[in-house]
C-alpha cells in the first residue's frame, strides 16, 4: 500500500502512531513492510490456504464475534444433503463435470431451496458458458429466503459454521507452513494479532489490491478475507471490511459504469443470447420475485436506464427498447478477444489510455494479435508502444514480424490530459470528486468526451437514411449534448443524464425515486443522487478540517454518499452500537430513525424489531436486523450457496504454473479454471508433470511508487524515468548463489513463452521459502517498461513472460505467480531468441496440452 | 549610498554580523534569489483538480498563467490526501507539459513503414467510415444457434480506468447503440 497507494497509506501510519498494529503479508518486501510491525513473506499463490489456516484459527479457539455471526451472517443456514465437499472428493465440491470442466452448482445450495430459487449463476452456469458469475455484478445470485431452515445454536451438522468448521479443518498451522513456506509461530502471530483485535470494541481490517486477483482463483482468495471478517464481526463497522485498493483513477468509476463486457451501467447485467428473450425473463434473472433486498427493484433501474439512452424510443410497447441491447454470449473479455485478433477474427481496435503491448499479460499475444488488425485507433497522451509495435516491437527484432507485411492501419489521436476537461472520477472507496478543466487541451489534443460525441455524430449523420433495424439503437438514441463553442460537450449535462430525472423534469434525489413505469430517467442507478438537489455533489469541497471524521461533505460517494457499506452492522441486532469506541450508525428512539456519524445504509425509519410479514419480497422482506441489503436473504455469506462458479467456499489450488504439487488436494489447480490450450498460449509443466524441473522458480510480477501500470503516464516523463529508469528482478542471495547472478549484471527469466532480461538486485528484501521440505526462489519483477523508441526509458515487458490462465468468475488473468528460469547474462538478440526458447520448451517436453488439465483428481 | 554595493552586503560580512553565522540561510541568498517567487504566487488562478494517477484521489491545485498549467500542488483541504501527492502526482504537471507529449495525429497506413501526417476531423471521418464497414461486415442478427443476438464481434474496445464516467458513459452508450460488445477496460486486468 505505501509503494502502490502511498498518499492513502499515511492513514495507516496515523493508526499505527495510535497504536495500531500493521501486518504486511506479501511474497515481497516493500515500503510497506518495511514500517509494518511485521512482515510475513508467504509463496506466491497460496493464500488461500493461509487464509484458510486463519479461518480455521478463528473457529478452533472459538474465536468468532458470537452475536454478530449468530444475527448477520449465514452461519446458522442449513445446507442442503446433497452438497459435498471438496475434504471428500480430492479437492472438488459435488456437482463437477469433468469433460467440461465446470460446476453444476445445484447441490451447494440451502436445504429446502426450491427449484429455480438458486437462480442465475446456478444451473446455467454448465452450459452458458463462462460469463455467468460475473454478470451478476453486485447484484449477486438469488436465494428464496422464505424455505430457509436455520439452526440458531450452530451444531446441525449441516450448519453453515459446521461445514465452514470440516471445511477448514486441515488448515492447520503446520499445513500453512508447508504451503506458504511462513513458519508457524509467524502465522500464529499473526492469528494472535487478528482476532486480538476483533470484537465489541476493536476492528481489523484487510487491505488488498491486484496481489489477490491476478489469479486464476483470485476471487475465492477475497472470499476467504470476506469469511474471516464476518466471523470477526468486522464488515460494516468503523476500521473494519476489506478495502479494495485500486490502481487507476477512476478504475472504480469504469466499473460502475463500465466499459466492460458483461455489465450495463449500475452493475445490471447485460442481456444473454438464448437466456433474455424478453425484458421480462431478463428482469427475472436480476431480480428473484420471493427475494429480498433491493435488487427486487432492478425493473426501475434498468427501465430508468433505458429511457436514459434511448428517451421516448423506448416504451412499455416495445418492452423499453430492451432489444436495442446486444446479448452476449459466454466470455467477450479483453483476452478472448485477443486470442480471436490472433485468429483474424477481429478488424478494428480501440485503445483508450491503455498500453496491452506492455499491460496486458502475454503481452507477446497481445502485440501479435494488433498485428493482424486491419484498424487500430490509439488515443493516449503518449505514443505508446501499443501504437509502435509495428515498426519497434520485440517481434520486429525476432523477424516475426515484417513493418512492410502489417497491413493494420495505425491512427493515432492525442488525448486530453485531466487538466483540460472536466469530470468526475471514482476513487477506491467509490466517491466521485469533480475536476476542473483549467486549460483547453493542445494541438488536436481532445477529450474522449468530444471524440465519442463527435464520432456518434457522425456514425448517426452516415446511417441517416438506414431503414434497417439494427441502425434504430444507433439513430433512436439520445445524442444531443450542449457543446461550448469549442466543441467540447458538457461533462455537467452527461453527470446530469447519469443521475437520472423524475417525470417533471426535475433531477432525481436518490434511486428510491425511480419507477418502471417509463416515468423516470437515469444512466446509473446507483449514481443517483450525486446530482441531488441540483447540486453537482461531487464538485463539494468543504475542507476537511472544517467537518466530521467521515467527512461527508467532500465529493460524493455512491449509494446515496454512505462512506461505509452496510454500516447498519455496526449496530447490533437492537440497533445501538457495539460499542461507543466503534458506533458508527444507530437507531435513535426518540427520534424513531437511523442516525449517526454516516448516512445509515438502511432504511432510514425501519426499526431494529421489524419482523417482515409473511410473503413480503424486495426491501419490505429485509428485517430490521438484516444488515446486508443488497443480499437476497440480507446476510453476510460464509458459505455463498450460489453464484460462484468455482465453489461455495474458498479451497487452496496451486496455480495454473507452480513447481510445487498440491499438498493437500489431489487436485493441483482450480479445476474450473479457464484455460486456452493454443500453440501461442503455451503453459509450462507445473509438478507431477515431466519437465517441471525445467521451470523450477516462482516469478510474480508489481509496481513501484515512481511508475504506473504499462508506463504510459510515467515512463513519458524525465522525472520519473530518473527515479526508476531500469527495468530488474529481485532475487535473494541464496537464488543468486545458485545461479551465479551477479548484483547489477544481467539475468535472462524464461518461461514456455519467451525469455527477458532484467538487471539483477540481489537483496535480502526476497527470501527463499521451506516449501514441503523444498526450498522454493522466487523471481520478483516490476512491470512497468516495455520495447519502444519512444519512451524516455524502456526495456522488456515483464508481462511478455505470463501466459493466459484465467479466473473462470471473473476472466481475470493469472500473473502475480508463474513458474520460471532464470540464468545469468543478457538474452539472445532476434531470431536466435526463439531458438533460445524452443529449446526450453523441448527439454521440457511441452505440447499444447501441457499444463492445461484441469482435472487432475 | 546604495548599500547593495559596498561590502556591507557580501555573504560573508551578513553571515558574520547577523543571525546565520553558519552561512546557510539568508546570509547565502543572493539578490536574485530574494526577488524570485513561487509559481503558486505569480498564477492568474487556480483550478481544483484530482490526481490522474492511482485510485487514492489526491486533491491537486493546478496552477494557471497565461493559459498554462505551469504547477500542479497537493490540495490542503482534501480530507483524502491533506496537501500530500506521491512522486507520480507530484509529477502530472511534467505529465502535462511533457516535452513528449504528441499533440498532432499520427497516422500509419497499411504496410507503411512511418506516421504520416493527418487532419483530426479527416481522421475521425476516417475511423468512422472503418466502423461502419467492419459493422455492417460483421453484423450478427442471430447466433448459429438462432438466438437473437444484434451484435457485432468485428471490433473492440479496451481502456476507461483512467478516463472520466462521463466518458465511460458516452463509449458504453455508443458501442452498445452500436452492438458492439467487446468493450474492456484495466478493471479486467
Ligand atoms: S498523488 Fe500518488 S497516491 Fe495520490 S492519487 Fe496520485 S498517484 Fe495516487
Amino acid at each position: 500500500m505505501a509503494e502502490c497507494h502511498p498518499v492513502g497509506f499515511q492513514w495507516v501510519m496515523e493508526a499505527k502512531a495510535r497504536g495500531a498494529k500493521v501486518i504486511h503479508i506479501d511474497p515481497r518486501f516493500t515500503r510497506t513492510s518495511a514500517v509494518s510491525d511485521t512482515h510475513v513473506p508467504l509463496r506466491a499463490g497460496s493464500d488461500i490456504a493461509f487464509l484458510g489456516g486463519v479461518v480455521r484459527y478463528i473457529l478452533e479457539n472459538e474465536l468468532y464475534f458470537e452475536e454478530y455471526v449468530k444475527a448477520y451472517t449465514n452461519a446458522s443456514f442449513l445446507v442442503g444433503e446433497e452438497f459435498v465437499d471438496s475434504e471428500d472428493l480430492g479437492g472438488l465440491f459435488s456437482g463437477y463435470d469433468e469433460a467440461k470442466a465446470t460446476y453444476d452448482p445445484t447441490s451447494w445450495g440451502y436445504a429446502g431451496a426450491s427449484e429455480g430459487s438458486v437462480g442465475k449463476g446456478g444451473a446455467g452456469g454448465a452450459d452458458k458458458g463462462h460469463a455467468e458469475g460475473h454478470s451478476l455484478g453486485s447484484g449477486g445470485p438469488s436465494v428464496d429466503p422464505h424455505t430457509i431452515q436455520r439452526d440458531e445454536t450452530l451444531q446441525h451438522p449441516r450448519s453453515v459454521f459446521q461445514v465452514l468448521k470440516r471445511h477448514y479443518a486441515r488448515y492447520t498451522p503446520e499445513m500453512v507452513e508447508e504451503v506458504c513456506g511462513v513458519p508457524k509461530e509467524l502465522f500464529l502471530e499473526v492469528c494472535e494479532a487478528v482476532t486480538a483485535n476483533s470484537g465489541r470494541e476493536r476492528t481489523t481490517c484487510w487491505v488488498y489490491s491486484v496481489g489477490w486477483t491476478h489469479h486464476s482463483v483470485g476471487v475465492q482468495y477475497i472470499r476467504g478475507s470476506a469469511i474471516i471478517q464476518l466471523l470477526l464481526g468486522n464488515m460494516g463497522r468503523p476500521g473494519g471490511g476489506i478495502l479494495a485498493l485500486r490502481g487507476h483513477a477512476s478504475i472504480q468509476g469504469s466499473t460502475d459504469i463500465p466499459t466492460l463486457f458483461n455489465i450495463l451501467p449500475g452493475y445490471l447485467p447485460m442481456p444473454k443470447a438464448g437466456a433474455d428473450e424478453s425484458f421480462e425473463s431478463y428482469l427475472d434473472t436480476i431480480r428473484n420475485h420471493e427475494q429480498k433486498g433491493f435488487w427486487a427493484n432492478a425493473e426501475s433501474y434498468s427501465v430508468s436506464l433505458q429511457k436514459a439512452w434511448w428517451g421516448e424510443k423506448a416504451t412499455v410497447d416495445n418492452g423499453w427498447a430492451f432489444d436495442y441491447l446486444p446479448r452476449i454470449s459466454g466470455d467477450h473479455g479483453t483476452y478472448r478477444t485477443v486470442l480471436d485478433m490472433n485468429d483474424g477474427k477481429v478488424d478494428g481496435y480501440f485503445l483508450l489510455g491503455q498500453n496491452p503491448a506492455v499491460g496486458s499479460a502475454h503481452a507477446r499475444l497481445q502485440r501479435l494479435g494488433m498485428a493482424q488488425l486491419t484498424w487500430l485507433v490509439v488515443r493516449d497522451l503518449n505514443m505508446i508502444e501499443s501504437a509502435t509495435y509495428w515498426k519497434d516491437g520485440p517481434e520486429i527484432e525476432t523477424g516475426e514480424l515484417k513493418t512492410e507485411e502489417i497491413g493494420t492501419e495505425v491512427f493515432f489521436l492525442p488525448a486530453a490530459a485531466h487538466t483540460e476537461k472536466s469530470g468526475t472520477f471514482t476513487q477506491t472507496q467509490r466517491m466521485l470528486q469533480w475536476h476542473h478543466k483549467a486549460v483547453d487541451p493542445p494541438g488536436d489534443c481532445r477529450s474522449e468526451l468530444e471524440f465519442f460525441h463527435l464520432l456518434g455524430q457522425k456514425l448517426r449523420e452516415r446511417l441517416r437514411d438506414s431503414e434497417l433495424e439494427r441502425d434504430r439503437p444507433l439513430l433512436d438514441l439520445t445524442w444531443d449534448y450542449p457543446v461550448d463553442e469549442k466543441g467540447e460537450p458538457s461533462a455537467d449535462a452527461v453527470l446530469r443524464e447519469i443521475n437520472g430525472f423524475g417525470p417533471d423534469g426535475q433531477l432525481l434525489n436518490s434511486y428510491l425515486q425511480m419507477k418502471p413505469d417509463g416515468s423516470t430517467s437515469g444512466g446509473c442507478w446507483i449514481y443517483t443522487g450525486v446530482y441531488a438537489d441540483g447540486v453537482n455533489q461531487s464538485a463539494r469541497r468543504k475542507p476537511g478540517s472544517e467537518q466530521s471524521w467521515v467527512a461527508p461533505d467532500w465529493g460524493w460517494a455512491w449509494p446515496l454518499n454512505r462512506r461505509q457499506l452496510y454500516n447498519r452492522a455496526s449496530a447490533d441486532p437492537d440497533g445501538k452500537p457495539w460499542s461507543e469506541r466503534k458506533a458508527l450508525v444507530w437507531w435513535d428512539e426518540d427520534q424513531a430513525k437511523w442516525v449517526g456519524h454516516d448516512v445509515p445504509d438502511f432504511e432510514g425509519t425501519k426499526p431494529p424489531s421489524y419482523r417482515p410479514p409473511e410473503g413480503a419480497t424486495g426491501p419490505a422482506a429485509l428485517a430490521g436486523d438484516d444488515p446486508f441489503v443488497m443480499q437476497a436473504d440480507g446476510k453476510g455469506w460464509l458459505y455463498a450457496p450460489s453464484g460462484l462458479l468455482d465453489g461455495p467456499m474458498p479451497v487452496h489450488y496451486e496455480p495454473s504454473e507452480s513447481p510445487v504439487r498440491n499438498a493437500m488436494y489431489h487436485q493441483q489447480g482450480n479445476p474450473t479454471r479457464e484455460t486456452f490450450a493454443r500453440k501461442d498460449n503455451l503453459q509450462n509443466p507445473s509438478a507431477g508433470e515431466p519437465g517441471a524441473d525445467v521451470f523450477p522458480y516462482v516469478c510474480t510480477t508489481y509496481r513501484l511508487t515512481e511508475h504506473h501500470t504499462a508506463g504510459g503516464l510515467s515512463r513519458w516523463l524525465p522525472y520519473l524515468s530518473e527515479l526508476q529508469p531500469e527495468f530488474f528482478c529481485e532475487v535473494s542471495p541464496e537464488h543468486a548463489r545458485e545461479r551465479g547472478l551477479e548484483h547489477l549484471g544481467w539475468a535472462t527469466i524464461v518461461t514456455a513463452r519467451t525469455a527477458i532480461e532484467a538487471r539483477v538486485l540481489v537483496t535480502d528484501r526476497v527470501v527463499p521459502l521451506k516449501v514441503g521440505g523444498k526450498t522454493i526462489h522466487q523471481v520478483g519483477l516490476p512491470y512497468h517498461w516495455g520495447v519502444g523508441g519512444d519512451a524516455v526509458v524502456s526495456g522488456d515487458a515483464a508481462n511478455d513472460l505470463f501466459g493466459l490462465s484465467l479466473d473462470p468468475n471473473v476472466h481475470i488473468q493469472e500473473s502475480k505467480v508463474a513458474s520460471c528460469d532464470i540464468v545469468p547474462g543478457r538474452r539472445p538478440r532476434g531470431p536466435e531468441l526463439l531458438r533460445f526458447v524452443e529449446d526450453y520448451r523441448s527439454r521440457a517436453g511441452i505440447t499444447v496440452e501441457t499444463g492445461n488439465q484441469r482435472f487432475t483428481s | 549610498m546604495d548599500l547593495g554595493k559596498t561590502f556591507l552586503s557580501w555573504p560573508v560580512v551578513r553571515q558574520l554580523t547577523g543571525d546565520d553565522p553558519l552561512g546557510r540561510g539568508k546570509a547565502a541568498q543572493s539578490a536574485r534569489t530574494a526577488a524570485l517567487q513561487p509559481r503558486t504566487k505569480t498564477a492568474d488562478r487556480v483550478v481544483d483538480s484530482i490526481c490522474p494517477y492511482c485510485a487514492v484521489g489526491c486533491g491537486q491545485k493546478v496552477y494557471v498563467k497565461d493559459e498554462k498549467v505551469v504547477q500542479i500542488e497537493g490540495d490542503p483541504n482534501s480530507p483524502v490526501s491533506r496537501g500530500r501527492l506521491c512522486p507520480k502526482g507530484s509529477a502530472s504537471e511534467q505529465l502535462v507539459n511533457s516535452p513528449g507529449r504528441v499533440t498532432k495525429v499520427r497516422y500509419r497506413r497499411p504496410y507503411g513503414t512511418d506516421w504520416e501526417d493527418l487532419d483530426l476531423d479527416v481522421a475521425i471521418d476516417m475511423i468512422a467510415d472503418r466502423v461502419v464497414e467492419t459493422r455492417n461486415r460483421t453484423w450478427q442478427d442471430l447466433d448459429d444457434q438462432g438466438h437473437k443476438v444484434r451484435r457485432t464481434l468485428g471490433f473492440a474496445s479496451l481502456g476507461g480506468a483512467t478516463l472520466d464516467n462521463e466518458e465511460n458513459y458516452l463509449i458504453k452508450k455508443l458501442f452498445t447503440a452500436l452492438g458492439a460488445v467487446q468493450i474492456e477496460n484495466q478493471a479486467r486486468i
